[in-house]
This record gives C-alpha cells, sequence and structure tokens, in this order.
C-alpha cells in the first residue's frame, strides 16, 4: 500500500508499505477514505517528539471503510463506514472506565504519562497512522463509530480531533454565562474552541493570533473578536484593556508547543529541544485571565519540561485544566450541534491534497501558505 | 468597573447573543457538556466486554517505560528499533524513567542519528533522499509561498530563515563535505601516479 513515511525533520516521502494486518482478536483494517494533516502533526514533522522514527507514518485523523476485522470484533463488519477517534483506548482500564479514554493505560507501553495515539511517534505507542491508504485499528469495538447516513465525511474526518478538541477546550473552561472567554491560536482547535464557547453561553469571544486570514476566518466560522498580537506592544495589556482591567473569565490554549511571538523561546524550545515546548501562548493565558479564572489547555506540548510562569498562576488562584480530548465521549453531543448546524466542520476545510503530494502538503500547512487553515489528505484508493 | 464589587456589564444581552449566533446557549446547562473527569464509574462502556484484554504477540522484546508493571495488552509495531538509534532507545527506555530528562534527550538524539543513518541508507537503495521531492518545497511555488509572506506581519517569519538552515543546513554540510572528501582522493591518487 501507498503510506506517508517519516524521513527526518522536515522531510516525509509516501513509499510503498507492507498492508498492515491484524495483530490482536479485536483489531480492524480501515480503508482510509480521508485523512487530514493536524497541527499536532507538525510537531512529529518538525521534529519536536521524542522517539519519532524514520520510517513512520503519521495521521491521527482520519476515517475509512472497514476492510477486515479480527475473530472477537462484534460490532463492525466488512464494508462499515467508520470514523476513529485519535484516542485509542481498551475501554476497560482505570482509566477508560471513568471516561479518561485519552489516558487509557492499556495501550502505550512507551509512556505512562500519555496514551495511545495513532501516528504519533513512540512515545504515544508507535502505531502506524492513517495517512495512508490502510491502518491497523485496534479495540475495533470500543473506537470507531459509524459514520450517520446524514453526516458528510468532511465533517466525520474534522470530528476525530479537531473540533472534538476545540469543544473539549471550552468545555475545560467551565464557561457560564456571560464569561469573557480569550482563545489563543485561530488554527482548526482554537476556531473550533471559540464556536464552542458560544452554544456555552460565553458572553464575549475573543481569538488571538498572528495571521490575518486565520483571524478573518475566527470572525466569519466562530463570530469571534479578533486581535493580531503582532500589531500590539504587548497582548496581556490589550486584553487587560479590553476587560476593563478585570481579565477574561476563561484563557484557552489553542497553541501548543510551537507558539510564536518570542524568538528566544522559539529558539530553546522548537529548535534547541531544550524545552517541551515553546510555553509563550500558555503564559499569555495565565497573564491575560483574570484572578480566579481558568485556564484551558488542549494544544500539545511535549514530554520535557517548559518554563511555564506557574507563580503567576498560583498567585492568582487559577484554575488549570488540560488533557488530550477523550473525542468519544463528545460525540453524541457535537452530531446534535453538527445536525443542528450550530457547528460546521467541514468549513474549516481548506485544502485538499492527494496523499502522493503529501510533502507539499506538511510544507503548505507547516508554512501556513495560501491561507491554509485544514488541509485534507486523500488516499489514491480512495 | 473592576475596582468595585460589580463585573462589567456585558457588551450584548444572553438574548442579543441568542439571536445572532446559532446555537448560543445549547449547552449552557453543564449537564449537556460531556465532563471529564468523569465520577461515574461505567466498567465497560461502549463495546467492550473484557475486564483484561487479550494480549497481542510479542514478536521481539519491544521497548517500554520503566513505570509500566508489564507490557501493555496492545501496543504499536511500527518501526522496531534497530541500528546505534535503536540501541540508544532501547537503553533509555532500560535505564530511565519519564520523570527523567536523560530519558527524552536520549530518545531525541536517537531520532537524529536515526534520520542520519536512514538518509546514508537511503543512498544504497533503490529510493535515495530526494530533498526537494521530501521537503516539498514545491509547494512555495504551488501554494503562493511569496504572495503568502509578503506585507503581512508574522510572527513566524522571524524564525523560518532558520528553518531554512535545519532543513537545507545538513544537506549543504554533506554537499561540501562530500566534494572535499572527493578532491582530496583525487589529489592522493594523483600523487601515488
Amino acid at each position: 500500500m501507498r503510506a506517508m513515511v517519516y524521513r527526518g525533520p522536515y522531510r516525509i516521502r509516501v513509499e510503498d508499505k507492507p498492508r498492515p494486518v491484524l495483530e490482536h482478536p479485536n483489531d480492524a483494517i480501515v480503508k482510509v477514505t480521508r485523512a487530514a494533516i493536524c497541527g499536532s502533526d507538525l510537531h512529529l514533522y518538525h521534529g519536536m517528539m521524542p522517539d519519532t522514527r524514520v520510517g513512520m507514518t503519521f495521521g491521527h485523523e482520519f476515517i475509512g471503510v472497514v476492510d477486515e476485522v479480527g475473530p472477537s470484533v462484534r460490532t463492525l463488519q466488512a464494508g462499515d463506514r467508520v470514523m476513529v477517534p485519535f484516542n485509542i483506548f481498551c475501554g476497560t482500564c482505570y482509566f477508560c472506565a471513568r471516561g479518561l479514554y485519552a489516558n487509557c493505560h492499556n495501550v502505550n507501553p512507551n509512556a505512562t504519562a500519555v496514551g495511545g495515539i495513532y501516528g504519533y511517534s513512540h512515545t504515544c505507542g508507535g502505531y502506524d497512522g492513517g495517512q495512508a491508504e490502510y491502518v491497523r485499528v485496534p479495540f475495533a469495538d470500543v473506537g470507531p463509530e459509524l459514520i450517520p447516513e446524514w453526516m458528510d465525511d468532511e465533517d466525520a474526518v474534522l470530528l476525530t480531533d479537531a473540533v472534538a478538541t476545540g469543544y473539549f477546550g471550552a468545555q475545560l473552561g467551565d464557561i457560564v454565562e456571560g464569561d469573557v472567554v480569550v482563545v489563543f491560536g485561530a488554527g482548526p482547535v482554537g476556531l473550533s474552541a471559540a464556536a464552542s464557547a458560544w452554544l456555552m453561553g460565553a458572553g464575549r469571544v475573543i481569538v488571538i493570533d498572528h495571521l490575518d486570514y486565520r483571524l478573518a476566518k475566527a470572525r466569519s466560522f466562530a463570530h469571534a473578536e479578533t486581535y493580531n498580537f503582532t500589531e500590539h506592544a504587548d497582548i496581556v495589556v490589550l486584553l487587560k484593556k479590553l476587560t476593563d482591567h478585570l481579565g477574561a473569565d476563561v484563557a484557552i490554549d489553542a497553541v501548543g508547543a510551537e507558539a510564536d511571538g518570542n524568538l528566544l523561546q522559539h529558539i530553546t524550545s522548537a529548535k534547541l529541544k531544550l524545552q517541551g515546548g515553546s510555553p509563550i501562548a500558555l503564559n499569555w493565558a495565565i497573564d491575560s485571565v483574570r484572578k480566579g479564572g481558568a485556564v484551558s489547555v488542549m494544544g500539545a506540548y511535549g514530554p520535557m519540561f517548559s518554563a511555564v510562569k506557574f507563580g503567576d498562576a498560583m498567585n492568582k488562584g487559577l484554575t488549570l485544566r488540560m488533557n488530550q480530548c477523550p473525542v468519544k465521549r463528545q460525540w453524541p453531543r457535537l452530531f446534535e450541534h453538527v445536525r443542528n448546524g450550530y457547528l460546521k466542520p467541514r468549513d474549516l476545510v481548506t485544502h485538499r491534497i492527494p496523499l502522493e503530494h503529501i510533502a507539499e502538503g506538511y510544507h503548505l500547512f507547516s508554512a501556513k501558505l495560501d491561507g491554509c487553515i485544514k488541509p485534507l489528505i486523500v488516499p489514491s484508493a480512495a | 468597573m473592576t475596582y468595585t464589587q460589580q463585573r462589567p456589564p456585558m457588551a450584548e444581552s444572553s438574548a442579543e447573543l441568542r439571536a445572532r449566533i446559532p446555537g448560543w446557549g445549547a449547552d449552557l446547562n453543564p449537564r449537556h457538556r460531556p465532563a471529564v473527569p468523569m465520577e461515574r464509574l461505567d466498567p465497560h462502556p461502549y463495546g467492550a466486554v473484557w475486564d483484561f484484554p487479550e494480549r497481542q504477540p510479542e514478536h521481539w522484546p519491544r521497548e517500554r517505560s520503566n513505570e509500566h508493571a508489564f507490557l501493555t495488552p496492545v501496543f504499536g509495531t511500527s518501526c522496531p528499533p534497530h541500528g546505534p538509534a535503536g540501541a540508544i532507545r532501547k537503553l533509555a527506555y532500560r535505564r530511565y524513567s519519564e520523570g527523567r530528562a536523560a530519558h527524552w534527550l536520549l530518545l531525541l538524539a536517537a531520532d537524529r542519528i536515526d534520520a542520519t543513518t536512514g538518509t546514508l541508507r537511503s543512498f544504497a537503495s533503490r529510493h535515495p533522499a530526494n530533498p526537494i521531492a521530501e521537503t516539498g518545497m514545491l509547494a512555495e511555488f504551488k501554494y503562493h509561498g511569496l504572495r503568502s509572506r509578503r506585507g503581512q506581519q508574522r510572527a513566524d517569519l522571524v524564525h523560518q530563515p532558520l528553518d531554512l538552515v535545519i532543513v537545507g543546513g545538513s544537506w549543504l554540510a554533506a554537499a561540501v563535505g562530500t566534494y572535499r572528501l572527493v578532491r582530496r582522493v583525487r589529489r592522493v591518487v594523483q600523487r601515488a601516479r
């Protein structure tokens, strides 16, 4: 089969790889019909995530058709159209039993601090991902869900991570009616978080980014008030002024490890790998939220320590909440929101790229060319 | 006014927001939000019928965090460790827990060795490394590289030249090194004649 293959930082190509096989009785093999490149794939692409091995296939956002199932699979059969959450989870360990599917203890031997994720380095379990013609899906009875008849494929693929994670980010903020919510980052996750904040009753939603085209999308997709931080000397002071010097009630970090805006932070984290990520966005969130407010983090950070302003968080009495999104728990509610037209995931898609040209897709997304917000990958066999 | 008890007033009322934004307040009641962590124990959600899953066969000594009691019942088999990078990875997993910086720094070092040896190996294969195709740099022409950057106050433009050095620097160094090696060999051969 044809598959995207990692060759080293900033280098990928498409190669012939053996088709995945059933390795566990509850595995399924899924023929991928649509995949996406996620912003967090760029952390792998840039060589930030430890134990990203040459030869690995990325891709944790994908949908497809079941091609083969293992002997113990009861709920799926060949031919089913399925969407697959980016988390791999067993469904019954201590953490899964408590709904923490992103923290499953039974799927990632390489680490205990993070669960299993498709195509996300060996730190997340060493599973190949969905930027390929076929992918192995463990615990096929637990993770995948049949795509509803009425749902568009492009809506479905974005619900496997980006939109679900954005909704989760807003949810972690514990928004109450009238709250001022500031979202750092206007990528697909930040945009989804901003749109979701309204569903939870926000009174004002402010989105911060440095790319004008993404801020324009934040206005149209998420009805948000937007500011380009490069146009202001100090974004924290601006946010304080905008909120009557109180600060936002909820700040959402939808940026993660490769935040721009401070060259020193960027060099020590993204380039020298001395930090688990550039914490500039997270520090802005801590600084700009009001005392007693909430900071929600679902931007992805690496496992190394980062220079986070924890003292300020403590002194301000903040509530910090964070996790990888337990995607499947979000789906029933998100399906309703998509069906009602409250969330329109496919509006985020800007580019559709054949699998054979995926290297250009990564560069396009990484360098943020051509107004790219969300590139989808179309496997040749789809 | 922040310096008094009152919260600053909302610019728009809830009714105005509801009229302007589709779905506003649909999840205003927190019970409509699928909260995490979930306090209620649900031991068999979705299609799981096991208490402990059947174990996937281990076809090679699978590396694992020393914080785990045993190899997890299911695991990825993407790229078994091999060569010098593999040896470093095995050491990182065997000796250092996830709490130790050494664990992660060794893994990052192994990643770089893996990428370098992978490139060298590729030159002995039918599919040698192709920096133009692999970096996707043709996207610069196809997707308006110049126009996407010109006249914009993008924060990432500050470090993008660094990215170029990271991407192209190793190839440039390899090209210069190869040239100097060939020149030296040629001189040695000429002197020998």
